[in-house]
């Protein structure tokens, strides 16, 4: 059996096969929908959540393999959303439907996680999340604008 | 739009509020205008719920509670747009509501309040001043309530931000304490209210963080895939996998054994024309949405691929080429442009022919649905109620209803947030599915389509050729010019004989041409199509928009000549184009209200290449170039300039695009700019990676991973928008921004690299250069 730790609370997952995506563990089991699906191959980082600290893909990342860890989702990110990604995104108004925003921030909020000062480069190659939408160019001035407060911290 | 435009291009645009009876009616201690109160859980039962005859006619957009709450109907859906701000944001501003103080509702599909397909571009257009007058009859019954409690005279109550104030003392009602007496009045006629001067408008022109901007940023947001009802199972389905076959045998055998699998369950193909019929095939019915995928992958089906099976698209692209290079049926003539091509000589007559392939919508969040339905013991349906992210929920009701053997109208349709739609999610056959899977298995039922059902059964944008001709004068001036279009027909989803582009589809880039030329000769030809066809963001403007401005930029080049001067010139003197002789719909909006305005498209061209610094395009090095477009759609206008640096390996980057809009009045202005800046990201990504293809009648694309989608690291690095400053009627935005950009993307490219790209996708095309 499975034990993981899901925003602090300890989720022993009797019956799920192991090599079940934590995604659906996620959003069907356990009912945190804020994470979202969008393609199921690790493509388009819609289902981008926290595994001990990294930026991991839940649609490809089966329960079995992160027996024992912890896992952040959106739902844990912040009590309130004030994450200074969560800030910085509402300051740029970047969301338009919304839909790929969680996995976009907490891409975002692992990348600041590792590097305070990302530039342009760094982020192209980190941020490879797909927005149908659109977002881009507010994505990268947010990134931009959480950074300062967190090397302000 | 909506399937009735597609048939005879008439708008849907409601009924005006004039002629129509408001009643006010009385319940739960709030005042009440149109109908019904909307508080808590009422709105989403209200199209159910409402059984009184005299709450009829009247439509229902805004309840003020004696704690002071107003509550706001939003009818269209939000799909990335910010419609379900702007136009609540619209009642609050006439209703002088505090914003801080306004509940947002989202309705249920209700043809009483008009018209819901969010759609074409339409929602502002064809709501503004209905929203306003809401507000405004609220406002004036609240000031009227106000008189009666003070005993002076109408005209001396006025309201101010959420209070009703009297111009002769300081005295003041919230407008909470005013709702008793107020829903006890008549309500007034629309020609009996004032509506605000421009002057004080306090929220319309002015930004706002979008309503569920917290509840996206939390993750708490719901959108079609997030929606639960107790008791549901979780369905994944495998259809067929060319449009028109069918199930012939399956074994389930296997995907029974999957933990967690309940039951599995056949969905039967559609008759006739597809129209937003399921496509049918087997369902696998789980405890999760995981098992239920897992299962539908161990099903062993035969399949009988039915009448599209021989269909590949390269071939057909060919054969789309050959039919716009002979004569077509003949849409609209100016002059004699025929006699005129004839006589002259060769070398003066230019032409070219662009395609572009089939484009799926591809939204983020793929098609989703959860339906209860109800049955009595003769298994009779009782109840039906559908939560889907859905474009049009009065179309959910329009398929639902008579598949379940109910009225549409019975039918309650909860609309969520929407993971994009881009048209995709005004089509709901995927909302019929969950239904006659939830009538079958007699419990709720959510359906999800997973990314590869998505690119395999969306109803696709048409595969297009496009045939341009023009001759020209010794200075390289056209005097007269030839357009052919062919592509398989949106009308081929509802009408299996439509075999031809249609005159409304014609219109959107093609027979509408803003030149000033003396002859002019617009043909279609024939297309049948091979697949479901449907509308896609901006539509047949895709192809024709980007054939034209090519085409036009060709003819710059060939004359020696400015493209922005030229094109200035094509576009000829400041005018209002004569509808009437051209035979244009104008999208069913009077030409006094939305006139073709070339003084306006100038405007925005003039604007747009300004901003760019247009003149610098000499100086540029070899690799980076300027292109530039302009484009009339969904009544808006457009000008855009775009910037390329392509490295002599051919790789392309967009360092900036530049776009001028104008679309009369504004309502939102950060959120036309976030469509504007979308539209460029989205026109970018199909011009460079936008094609679906086929082989033997199956699609080839399979995920994100085929069908390429812009990123952070591709995406033009800044976008600037430019919005001009109007008091015209309120025109389209969401699309308006796609049509001019594809083809000043391509335009650019030849002024960097001397390559004309007029078959689309780029990624087709080696850009380098020496």
């Amino acid at each position: 059996m499975t034990t993981i730790t899901v925003n602090g609370k300890v989720d022993k997952l009797t019956g799920v096969p192991e090599d079940t995506p934590l995604l659906w563990v996620l959003r069907d089991r356990l009912g945190l929908t804020g994470t979202k699906y969008g393609c199921g191959i690790s493509q388009c980082g819609a289902c981008t959540v926290h595994v001990d600290g990294e930026a991991v893909q839940s649609c490809v990342t089966t329960v079995g393999e992160i027996d024992g860890s912890e896992v952040v989702t959106i739902e844990g990110l912040s009590d309130d959303g004030s994450h200074p990604v969560q800030k910085a995104w509402k300051k740029h108004n970047v969301p338009q439907c919304g839909y790929c925003q969680v996995g976009q921030i907490m891409m975002a909020a692992a990348l600041l996680q590792s590097n305070t000062d990302p530039t342009d480069d760094v982020i192209d190659s980190e941020m490879w999340n797909i927005c149908r939408c659109g977002t881009y160019p507010r994505i990268r001035a947010a990134i931009k604008t959480a950074a300062k407060e967190v090397q302000s911290k | 739009m909506s399937v009735a435009q597609q048939h005879d291009g008439r708008s849907q645009q409601s009924r005006g509020l004039s002629r129509r009876h408001f009643l006010a009616g009385i319940s739960s201690g709030s005042l009440v205008l149109m109908g019904k109160t909307l508080t808590g859980q009422d709105a989403v039962v209200a199209n159910a719920a409402t059984t009184d005859a005299e709450n009829f006619s009247p439509d229902f957009f805004v309840a003020i509670s004696p704690n002071n709450t107003v509550t706001i109907v939003a009818h269209r859906s939000e799909m990335g747009t910010g419609i379900r701000t702007g136009l609540p944001r619209v009642v609050a501003d006439e209703l002088e509501a505090d914003w801080d103080r306004v509940v947002i509702q989202q309705a249920p599909g209700d043809k009483r309040l008009g018209d819901q397909n969010t759609d074409g571009s339409n929602s502002i257009r064809f709501f503004f001043k209905r929203m306003r007058v809401a507000g405004a009859i609220a406002r004036t019954m609240l000031e009227q309530a106000a008189a009666q409690k003070w005993g002076v005279p109408a005209n001396e109550c006025y309201a101010d931000n959420h209070k009703i104030k009297h111009t002769k003392s300081d005295r003041a009602f919230d407008f909470g304490e005013l709702v008793d007496v107020a829903k006890r009045l008549d309500v007034p006629l629309e020609e009996n209210v004032t509506l605000k001067p421009r002057s004080k408008w306090r929220y319309i022109g002015k930004d706002a963080p979008i309503t569920d901007l917290d509840d996206i940023v939390t993750g708490k947001a719901t959108f079609g895939i997030d929606a639960r009802m107790e008791n549901q199972l979780y369905a994944v389905i495998a259809r067929p996998p060319v449009a028109g076959g069918r199930v012939k045998s399956f074994d389930a055998t296997d995907a029974k054994q999957i933990p967690g699998v309940v039951d599995v369950a056949e969905i039967p193909p559609f008759q006739g024309a597809p129209m937003f019929q399921p496509l049918g095939g087997i369902a696998v019915l789980a405890d999760s949405t995981w098992a239920a995928w897992q299962g539908r992958d161990a099903l062993k089906i035969e399949w009988d691929h039915g009448a599209n099976a021989s269909y590949n698209s390269d071939e057909y692209t060919k054969q789309l080429a050959a039919t716009v290079n002979q004569p077509g049926d003949l849409l609209r003539e100016v002059g004699d442009p025929v006699s005129v091509i004839d006589k002259t000589p060769k070398n003066q007559i230019v032409a070219a022919d662009y395609s572009v392939p089939h484009l799926a919508h591809a939204p983020m969040e793929t098609t989703c649905a959860v339906a209860d339905v109800k049955t009595d013991a003769a298994g009779k349906v009782t109840s039906a109620h559908v939560v889907t992210a859905t474009q049009n929920p009065q179309a959910v009701q329009g398929a639902v209803g008579p598949a379940m053997g109910m009225k549409p109208e019975d039918v309650l349709v909860n609309v969520t947030l929407l993971g994009s739609g881009f048209g995709r999610k005004s089509k709901p056959d995927y909302c019929v599915e969950a239904a006659m899977l939830s009538r079958q298995m007699k419990r709720p039922v959510h359906v999800t389509w997973t990314r590869e059902d998505d690119l395999a059964h969306d109803y696709l944008h048409a595969v297009s050729a496009i045939h341009c001709e023009a001759a020209v004068d010794d200075n390289g001036k056209p005097t007269a010019w030839l357009q052919r279009v062919a592509y398989p027909s949106i009308g081929s989803t509802f009408n299996p004989l439509a075999s031809s582009p249609a005159t409304w589809e014609a219109e959107m880039g093609h027979s509408d041409l803003p030149f000033d030329i003396p002859n002019l000769r617009f043909e279609t030809g024939n297309a049948k199509a091979h697949t479901r066809i449907g509308w896609l963001r901006s539509v047949c403007h895709i192809q024709q928009n980007f054939a034209v401005s090519s085409f036009a930029d060709e003819l710059a080049h060939n004359a020696g000549k400015d493209p922005l001067e030229f094109l200035l010139e094509l576009l000829g003197d400041d005018r209002h184009v004569d509808l009437k002789a051209a035979k244009l719909s104008n999208r069913g909006a009077a030409p006094t209200d939305y006139p073709y305005d070339i003084g306006r498209l100038k405007n925005v061209l003039k604007r747009s290449a300004t901003a760019a610094n247009w003149v610098r395009r000499k100086g540029l090095p070899k690799g980076r170039g300027l292109g530039i477009a302009c484009a009339r759609s969904f009544l808006g206008y457009t000008g855009h300039v775009v910037e390329v640096d392509v490295a002599k390996d051919g790789a392309l980057r967009i360092p900036k695009i530049w776009c001028s809009i104008d679309a009369g009045t504004i309502v939102s202005p950060d959120r036309v700019r976030s469509q504007i800046e979308g539209a460029a990201i989205m026109a970018t990504t199909q011009a460079r990676y936008g094609k679906i293809t086929f082989t033997n009648g199956r699609v080839n694309e399979v995920n994100y991973d085929d069908y390429q989608m812009t990123t952070m690291a591709d995406a033009p690095r800044e976008i600037v928008v430019d919005i001009v400053n109007s008091t015209a009627p309120p025109a389209g935005v969401g699309e308006t921004g796609v049509p001019s950009c594809a083809p000043a993307l391509c335009n650019a490219i030849f002024a960097a690299t001397g390559k004309r790209i007029r078959n689309l996708p780029l990624a087709d095309h080696d850009l380098s250069w020496a």
